[in-house]
């Protein structure tokens, strides 16, 4: 510990702190532009000078190390003189604008300068110009605003993980700028919005719809990735205008996704559904939600009576609310169905009934802690951007990061190793580094292993994690939708056993684990999600899910909707339900109810709604609770989203911890001996992933949003007579069009189809065989 | 003169740089003899700090102290470089230390290299002196060819490899920490310190770096002892110093003596002045020097000591001489123009700084100052010096304040009559370049 004097005050602080460090244990402010604590120091702003008692020379705060006994000056006549020669200097080529900025009212140079500036210029030269840069859908730019202090520089390089935005030219030409003919195209670019000191980087979608003090702030959970975000939604005029990071530095720190920061577009398009909608000899009809409700219970009971109550399923979204879920499940059972589920992409369900509850497995702000981490069928950096931004920085310190998976996707993670193969490959690959290590530490193995050969990549991944101490092992998005989910289970539960590692999921939506806890999936007479399509019942309820884009099997799940005698889909928008419903019920979406979204983690948090909801939308809860009522079903009394929350969770937000269980016994493992000649790999794109995303204008212009092609290696290509750009016809359980295209980070014989896209809902399971050949 | 240089004077002739008229002249016999006799590595550096031989690259630091904060025993990679980055305006002696005498400059890394105990070295050379990185890499060749470089040197043991490295002209790149980073491959910016390269240097890792003159004056120290070499100079300013002198001389060069030596006899080695014209100032030690009258600079000796004391630095030893003819507004305006054009853009006061005093002094000269922009000159340099990353923006702001005292009424006559005081044709006939009818 380093004892040091900050204007007068004492205080203890760390080895190797800085002056701001202790400043800020004091609560003593230091003005500053270039320093953030989550970035490297940069010491370029030099707004920061502080008087150092013996130092000739004012000294930059952000970057001086404290010295036992040191004694700083942060006010006196020689540090304010300093500070002040500085904001001089940064205003001269500043245009002082403020008021047709974007950034006014809510700029750290304007707040500085109200102290630090004076009230006339004393700089009679021209002012520099900086020509603006095309950063891409999302970040506006001023670049005449700019003041250099690299924040978004040194943001893209070390939390986004690849270098975006440099700093080119000399002195007083320096520029910001990306790669030549290149925007930034990062997941995580919407923080350097955040970063940026002035308002040379500003929100493209919000740009000049509103100042900052016109704006409410109001907190709330981002309802897409399994990380729960904290959310600040400004809102104008009961309208959402922009979304900025809660910092919580145990679940997003102070970062948001553009996910998270841009979907909000989506609750003010066009595709809002305003009014309860009845299809009627064929012909849609906005009606009143009493008529709409009635004929529901009407028709309900109906096909209760003629069909009986187990052909009433009910398809949720795992990024609907818990109190939702809740409800849905207990209308589904209380019609007497034990139907229900919100796990839409899984194909594999023969976990079911041996008591797991999947989550993470641990604190999501534990996760650098661990020394090994190993991520097996994840897409990690795009289906979890701010988790894999944690990899990340772990990666950089003393974590191993391993990743065993289907297509080499470049993380932008210093991976320790990695094993690419085949999604038919993929059990048996994980087997491998089990059975590495099992032989390893002198343990058994499962029989089911007897056979297995580790291959190289195995035995070095399995060298790594057996070296460590402290390791996890994930299961990502992939994982759970692969068709041997249940065996991958089994054998990264039994590697977890050997090596001394926690063992969890990177659950895949905001509420994959509220799914559970609310028990929003089916009881041991019920059918899963699965099931529920391919053995098709006669009434569906489709609560915030687009089942072509959301399920694992698109086609199968069109047919038995199209089928069933009663379709109910709640939704904040005109989907295709208009295809196959027969109510359509407009429910609010996340902005305009309240609610709870459980993490991956476990972590229980609940908001409230931040706007009104659009016309006659309607949240979802208070929706199925007079659908309750109506029916005369027992139990649909609660008067305030708490109560049913509180119901849900059984009167206590703490008892979910007890609920949480990764641990399975005696899941059967089979692995396969056989690949079909052509496989299919299957992601779901970031922003296609859920309805908001799918609907934000701004971010379906970005490269994430990019039309799917059907992806394969050279050798693939070659060996089906393809050239990349190519039409080729796709095949398995229904037929796409798409273009060809190369991947070189996929394995043999695969053929990578992303989901949750239009162009891909004509085909069958996400899983499996499918064929490709020339349109 | 010349009998004492051994760094220039030494190397005559066209092929005085290859490695054949070099040994014959005694080159290679420091490290011999550092191989030969065993001579440990902290003997060396005792040496050094004996000999008083201060860093030949403007900043005057010791060089013996300066080796002797490299951690020896630091495990791993330890880099020892070399700064041929000369790009201060009126200083042009390394380059041709490296044109007549570059295994000097050879020998004295390796000696370094051995000191400190570094395996890698690298010499990193101005960008628009082509063809003096392409005869340092012969010379270099020559040197591995002889075993002077590479694995087990001469059956020592020791191993040292050395390359070159060119850079692409940018000044700041001649400030230590902006040259590592742009041997990394990296945009040349200077780096904050501390922490300083001794602990954090090329990739991180312990690092020395030192001007050419500096490495090629410690085979000689080697070889005849660090008391003789202070004895060539005077006490705390120890051997012989290069000096580039440029302008109005009858006979600009680079000029090797003693340190100590009085400037008007430097002035005398340079032919005295051109035409006969009267002395107006001087700009000692490379042009973020700040410049001395007649009357000051006449008195001075060649020394760090002696040139600090009179208000200005003795620097790289740039020596740019300035007559009666020399219009100062003018002048300043070209180097602030300099130091505009070259500062890296990297920290506030200097990026935004420099340009606002080129346009003030750019305003002055042509005709269109202000009573007041002499105090706000003053005013910028004083927010300038000392708040920045490096002496970037001191070596910009010092020649202002050095104008500024020595010539402001020059300055205010620009202000007041809008014009010079110096008239246009006294300036052209002075320049040279035009012949007065």
């Amino acid at each position: 510990m380093l004892e040091i004097e900050i204007d007068g005050r004492k205080t203890e602080v760390a080895d190797g702190s800085t002056v701001m460090d202790a400043a800020h244990q004091l609560g003593i402010f230091v003005p500053h532009f270039c320093y953030h604590k989550k970035l490297s120091i940069a010491a370029n702003c030099r707004m920061c000078l502080v008087q150092v008692e013996k130092a000739p020379k004012p000294l930059p705060a952000c970057a001086t190390p404290v010295t036992n006994g040191m004694k700083v000056f942060t006010h006196s006549e020689a540090a304010v003189k300093a500070q002040k020669g500085v904001m001089e200097f940064l205003l001269i080529n500043h245009p002082l604008d403020c008021p047709i900025c974007d950034q006014g009212g809510e700029c750290q140079l304007q707040d500085l300068s109200v102290g630090y500036g004076q009230s006339a210029s004393r700089y009679q030269e021209e002012k520099r110009v900086v020509v603006n840069k095309n950063l891409g859908p999302l970040i506006a730019t001023d670049m005449t605003r700019c003041i250099h202090c690299t924040r978004c520089v040194r943001f893209t390089q070390e939390i986004a993980g690849w270098m975006e935005l440099g700093q080119a030219f000399r002195g007083e030409h320096a520029e910001i700028m990306p790669f030549i003919e290149k925007t930034v195209d990062s997941e995580l670019s919407g923080n350097v919005i955040d970063l940026c000191p002035v308002g040379a980087l500003t929100s493209k979608p919000f740009r000049f719809a509103a100042r900052t003090w016109e704006l409410s702030r109001r907190k709330s959970v981002s309802p897409h990735d399994g990380l729960g975000a904290n959310l600040i939604v400004q809102v104008k005029h009961d309208k959402v205008l922009r979304v900025l990071p809660l910092e919580n530095e145990a679940v997003n720190e102070c970062w948001l996704s553009d996910k998270d920061r841009y979907a909000y577009e989506a609750l003010n398009s066009e595709a809002r559904l305003t009014k309860p909608m009845l299809r009627q000899c064929g012909e849609w009809r906005e009606v009143d939600w009493q008529t709409a409700l009635e004929f529901i219970g009407t028709d309900l009971k109906r096909v209760v009576r003629e069909h009986g109550a187990a052909s009433v399923g009910a398809l949720a979204s795992p990024h609907a609310t818990l109190e939702e879920l809740h409800l849905l499940q207990k209308f589904v059972r209380a019609a007497g169905s034990e139907s229900i589920d919100c796990r839409l992409r899984q194909t594999d369900f023969s976990l079911d009934g041996k008591g797991v509850t999947p989550w993470l497995g641990l604190p999501v702000a534990e996760i650098a802690a661990s020394d090994r981490v190993l991520v097996v069928g994840s897409f990690v950096r795009k289906d979890h951007p701010l988790l894999a931004q944690r990899l990340r920085q772990a990666a950089k310190k003393f974590t191993r990061v391993i990743l065993l998976h289907v297509a080499d996707d470049d993380q932008l993670i210093a991976l320790h190793a990695k094993s690419i193969v085949a999604p038919s490959a993929l059990a048996a690959e994980l087997a491998g580094i089990v059975k590495a290590v099992a032989e390893a530490k002198g343990a058994a193995v499962d029989a089911a292993l007897a056979g297995v050969q580790p291959s190289a990549a195995a035995k070095q991944i399995a060298e790594s994690l057996a070296s460590g101490e402290k390791g996890a092992i994930f299961l990502g998005n992939f994982a759970q939708q692969h068709a041997q989910a249940a065996t991958l289970h089994a054998l990264a539960q039994k590697l977890a056993e050997l090596t001394g590692a926690r063992f969890g999921y990177l659950g895949e939506a905001a509420n994959s684990v509220g799914g559970y806890v609310a028990k929003a999936v089916p009881g041991a007479s019920g059918l899963n999600a699965a099931r529920m399509l391919a053995e098709p019942r006669k009434a569906y309820f489709v609560l915030h899910a687009e089942p072509e884009l959301d399920c694992a099997n698109p086609q199968q799940a069109m047919a038995a909707l199209k089928g069933a005698d009663l379709v109910v889909a709640m939704t904040p928008f005109k989907t295709r339900a208009l295809d196959y419903a027969h109510v359509i019920l407009p429910v609010a979406p996340f902005t305009e109810t309240s609610g709870t979204f459980i993490n991956t983690e476990g972590r229980v948090q609940s908001f409230h709604a931040v706007v009104k909801p659009l016309g006659e939308t309607r949240p979802a809860w208070k929706v199925l609770r007079v659908l309750g009522n109506l029916l005369g079903l027992p139990g649909f009394e609660q008067d305030s989203s708490e109560a049913v929350r509180d119901e849900a969770l059984g009167g206590k937000a703490d008892s979910v911890a007890e609920r949480l269980n990764n641990r399975a016994d005696g899941v059967a493992i089979t692995l396969s001996a056989s690949a079909p000649t052509l496989q299919r790999v299957t992601d779901v794109p970031i922003h296609f992933a859920d309805p908001l995303a799918r609907r934000a204008p701004s971010l379906q212009k970005t490269r994430d949003a990019a039309p799917p092609a059907a992806r394969m290696n050279a050798a693939t290509l070659a060996k089906l007579g393809l050239v990349a750009g190519m039409q080729v016809k796709v095949s398995g359980g229904g037929t796409a069009i798409l273009a060809a295209q190369l991947d070189a980070g996929l394995p043999d014989n695969c053929v990578r189809v992303a989901a949750g896209h239009p162009l891909t809902s004509g085909l069958g399971s996400m899983q499996g065989e499918i064929t490709v050949e020339r349109a | 003169m010349g009998a004492l240089g051994f760094i220039l004077d030494a190397a005559e002739g066209e092929r005085s740089w290859r490695l054949a008229e070099y040994v014959r002249r005694g080159g290679y016999t420091a490290l011999k003899k550092i191989i030969n006799e065993n001579i440990p590595p902290e003997n060396i550096v005792a040496e050094l700090k004996k000999s008083s031989l201060r860093g030949r690259g403007g900043a005057g630091f010791p060089t013996g102290l300066k080796w002797s904060f490299m951690p020896r025993q630091f495990p791993g990679a330890k880099y020892v470089v070399c700064n041929s980055d000369e790009g201060e305006p009126g200083t042009f002696k390394d380059r041709d230390i490296l044109r007549w005498n570059p295994h000097m400059v050879i020998e004295g890394m390796i000696i370094a290299g051995y000191a400190m105990g570094c395996a890698r070295g690298y010499n990193y050379i101005h960008g628009e002196i082509w063809d003096i990185y392409k005869r340092f890499e012969e010379a270099l060749e020559e040197a591995r060819a002889a075993q002077l470089l590479g694995d087990n040197i001469l059956g020592s043991g020791f191993s040292f490899e050395l390359q070159a490295h060119h850079g692409y002209g940018a000044y700041i790149c001649g400030e230590e920490t902006a040259l590592l980073e742009s041997i990394e491959g990296k945009k040349g910016q200077p780096r904050f310190k501390p922490p300083f390269p001794a602990s954090f240097g090329l990739y991180g890792k312990p690092t020395t770096i030192n001007n050419t003159e500096t490495f090629a004056s410690v085979p000689w120290i080697i070889n005849e002892g660090g008391d003789k070499f202070l004895e060539l100079g005077k006490p705390n300013n120890g051997g012989t110093k290069l000096f580039s002198v440029s302008g109005h001389v009858n006979r600009p060069g680079n000029f090797e003596v003693s340190m100590g030596t009085p400037f008007p006899e430097l002035l005398a080695m340079a032919g005295g002045m051109r035409d006969g014209r009267k002395l107006k100032g001087v700009i000692p030690g490379g042009s973020s020097a700040p410049v001395l009258p007649t009357e000051i600079i006449m008195e001075c000796t060649l020394d760090y000591d002696s040139i600090a004391k009179a208000g200005s630095m003795l620097g790289s030893g740039a020596v740019i001489v300035m007559d009666e003819t020399t219009c100062m507004v003018k002048a300043l305006e070209r180097l602030s123009y300099f130091y505009f054009e070259e500062s890296c853009g990297q920290c506030t006061p200097c990026r935004e700084g420099t340009g606002w005093l080129y346009r003030v002094v750019h305003r002055i000269e042509h005709g269109e100052g202000r009573p007041e922009d002499l105090d706000l000159l003053n005013s910028v340099t004083e927010n300038i010096m000392g708040r920045t990353i490096c002496a970037l923006g001191d070596a910009a702001a010092m020649p202002v304040r050095g104008f500024l005292k020595h010539f402001k009424a020059e300055f205010e006559y620009h202000i007041q009559n809008r014009k010079c005081l110096v008239p246009e044709d006294v300036q052209r006939a002075g320049s040279g370049f035009f012949k007065v009818a």
